[in-house]
């Protein structure tokens, strides 16, 4: 086994066990915790697919920034701790059973569908994952885009504040 | 690149799944919202391993604005979980029916 393998199943069972844990944990905070354990396995993974810019920005956005949000608003709200079957077992089993099944679906079409199979090349991969290649994409062809999203940004500041402030009376 | 692609794409489709089982199992709405970052992560996987197969760095810069919106979205969305709770002293959206008709 090469490196490469092991460290995909390292990786790829470290995030699904940590997604599977994240959503029966009772209390919110072990959840988030979990959470972020999953978002530094997909770092992982993408460092994998010679994805290095994606990589970084997964771990400073994601597991650093919005998680710091949700870890500070469960430690402000204190939700209470929820017992997962709850009041009515039954619909949520059935729950259980449509995500299975949607599961199945995605994996039987990934499997047995007729289109040919994806090779990657090592070297393509490593060039289109760089700073670089991305950097040019994105002030060149795709720079409304991007000033779209700093807009999104923007908007999305102001809204939480308004959202989040204090009423007057 | 030994792996073949669709080790990745069952790993992403699992986490999906994971994702669409907390939104509707579970009743507290801030682990909801996680539940639902956690189906963006999924897609996000999907895109670069693709993005890397195929040696286009496009997915990856698709990944990177699904990672703009999904911070923009945590802002508001926990804002309004903010005012939620302020309102009715609970985050358990069985009990949030005021949109309800």
């Amino acid at each position: 086994m090469s490196l490469e393998v092991i460290l995909f199943i390292l990786f790829g069972a470290v995030a699904a066990v940590s997604s599977v844990t994240m959503i029966t944990r009772s209390d919110a905070v072990i959840a988030a915790l979990f959470l972020v354990l999953n978002f530094a396995a997909l770092a992982g993974l993408y460092l994998l697919l010679n994805a290095q810019f994606i990589a970084v920005a997964q771990v400073i956005v994601y597991a650093g920034a919005i998680m710091v949000v949700f870890l500070f608003v469960i430690m402000l709200l204190r939700p209470q701790k929820e017992d997962i079957l709850g009041k009515k077992p039954a619909i949520k089993i059935m729950a259980i059973v449509v995500a299975a099944l949607v599961f199945i679906q995605i994996a039987y079409m990934i499997f047995f569908s007729k289109s040919g199979g994806v090779t990657g090349q090592a070297a393509a991969s490593v060039k289109a994952g760089t700073v670089e290649s991305i950097g040019r994409e994105l002030f060149t062809n795709y720079v409304v885009p991007f000033e779209a999203a700093g807009f999104l940004l923007l908007a999305a500041t102001i809204g939480a504040l308004v959202l989040a402030k204090k009423k007057f009376e | 690149m030994q792996i073949p692609i669709e080790y990745y794409l069952i790993l992403s489709a699992f986490m999906f799944a994971v994702g669409v089982t907390g939104v509707l199992i579970r009743r507290n709405a801030i682990i909801v919202f996680m539940s639902v970052e956690l189906m963006l992560n999924s897609a996000n996987l999907t895109l670069v391993a693709f993005s890397s197969y195929l040696g286009n760095s496009i997915g990856q810069l698709f990944v990177f604005f699904v990672m703009t919106v999904a911070a923009a979205e945590a802002a508001v969305g926990l804002a309004i979980i903010i005012a939620l709770f302020r309102n009715k002293l609970t985050l358990n959206i069985d009990e949030v029916n005021i949109l309800k008709w």
